[in-house]
């Protein structure tokens, strides 16, 4: 086990995360994938989804909207253009959201409509879903 | 010996002119404190973005995506990032002069050079001596968003693309403290793996191969262009900041010589009052004296 990596998430508003970590989960446009320290070097895009982080036993995510991610044996960036850590993450705004996106779904529209009602309502979701966990977890 | 309600009048212009320049203090400073903070947290990702092109750039085929081509140079742009209002002290000048000196060096060695222009203030000036803009923006300043960067950045790679310059260099003040700016020249195109990446990174040379997904093309086609409006939203907030933090110093400055003048001539107002009276009262004692 060569140790830890380093785990980076930027946004275009800030440096999110700077951290040393045992592993990251991450989600890849083609699929999600997993990195431990010594990992070949990497570069995907993001689609949105749960970034997850083990720093020793203890499993934290993040929602990541679209970005980038490179990853070289000691070092992984994910460049996001959003993202947001689960236990900022509000979840009655959240789940608003989602109704509110659902609702657009249902009624309809141009196509352009619908897709971006569809987008929003996984965005939504994801972010609804990491914050309810995360609540869960730190009750527990 | 001037009049003493000319200098009384004197004297209040001199405190109006202060009220103005405090004020307009007040406000570079609030100014400065939201796009300080702004250029703070947009920084680490323009960082890390340049890190991640340059490495790249190394490692795959320069044919690969437009963008990444690199031409003889004969045509040279340069993107000067000037402020829309004046009065920060030696901001614009700053950048007028280092730009004229820029581009007549390139004219020496035989390129030909066209200007891009963000802010008023760089187009009246360049304007005024009639050199050759190709595409001027201003007003972004006013609320400056991330738009402005993408119009600029796409502009300008559509450009590189079409052919219409080889190399391009942008010139602007970066921020360094709120007192203190630094005039930057830059090369954005052609993305140059050396310089930049002894710059970017500090892993020392890569080797073993890079795992590209989805397909390397695809990848390039998304990262790159966004690489260009990152850079250009990091350029324009670096140079919002630093013309806040100019424009504050020559405030500060006005305000304190302002200050210094209305001392000056105070001083002197009392004393020609004073004397006044002085001269006045000899004349009534002389005249008394003269009655006796």
């Amino acid at each position: 086990m060569p140790g830890k990596i380093l785990l980076e998430v930027v946004t275009p508003e800030k440096l999110l995360l700077s951290q040393q970590v045992d592993e990251v989960i991450a989600p890849g446009s083609e699929g999600e994938f997993g990195v431990l320290p010594g990992h070949c070097h990497f570069l995907s895009t993001l689609k949105i989804g749960e970034l997850r982080y083990r720093v020793d036993q203890e499993t934290h995510s993040m929602a990541v909207l679209w970005g980038f991610a490179e990853v070289t044996p000691t070092k992984v960036t994910i460049m996001a253009e959003v993202a947001e850590k689960a236990e900022d993450i509000d979840v009655e705004r959240a789940t608003a959201k989602v109704a509110e996106a659902e609702r657009r779904l249902q009624a309809g529209g141009l196509p352009s409509e619908v897709k971006e009602a569809q987008v929003s309502l996984e965005k939504a979701r994801l972010r609804k879903k990491i914050a309810e966990r995360a609540k869960k977890t730190s009750q527990v | 010996m001037p009049s003493l309600q000319s200098l009384r009048r004197k004297i209040s212009a001199f405190k109006n002119t202060q009220k103005i320049t405090k004020a307009m203090k007040m406000v570079a400073a609030a100014k400065l404190k939201r796009s300080q903070d702004r250029i703070l947290a947009a920084r680490p990702y323009a960082h890390k973005m340049r890190g991640v092109l340059s490495n790249l750039s190394q490692r795959v085929n320069r044919s690969s995506h437009p963008l990444l081509q690199k031409r003889e140079g004969k045509k040279i742009e340069v993107l000067v990032v000037t402020s829309d209002r004046g009065l920060c002290g030696g901001f614009n000048g700053n950048i007028a002069r280092k730009s004229s000196e820029f581009v007549r060096q390139c004219e020496t060695r035989g390129l030909q050079v066209n200007l891009s222009i963000v802010g008023r203030k760089g187009r009246d000036y360049f304007r005024r001596r009639a050199w050759p803009i190709r595409q001027e923006w201003t007003g972004v300043f006013d609320k400056l968003t991330f738009e402005h960067a993408i119009d600029i950045g796409g502009d300008l790679t559509d450009n590189f693309v079409k052919g219409t310059f080889d190399e391009l260099y942008v010139v602007y003040n970066e921020f360094k403290s709120a007192i203190q700016q630094r005039v930057i020249v830059e090369k954005l195109f052609p993305i140059d793996a050396q310089e930049e990446f002894s710059a970017a990174s500090t892993e020392g040379p890569l080797s073993g191969s890079y795992l590209y997904e989805p397909e390397e093309a695809e990848l390039l086609a998304a990262l790159i262009p966004k690489h260009f409006q990152i850079q250009a939203y990091r350029i324009l907030l670096e140079s919002a900041a630093a013309e806040h933090g100019a424009r504050m110093a020559a405030m500060d400055g006005a305000t304190r010589n302002a200050g210094q003048l209305i001392k000056k001539v105070t001083l002197y107002y009392n004393k020609t009052r004073q004397a006044a009276i002085t001269k006045e009262l000899m004349d009534i004692v002389g005249g008394a004296e003269a009655l006796k």
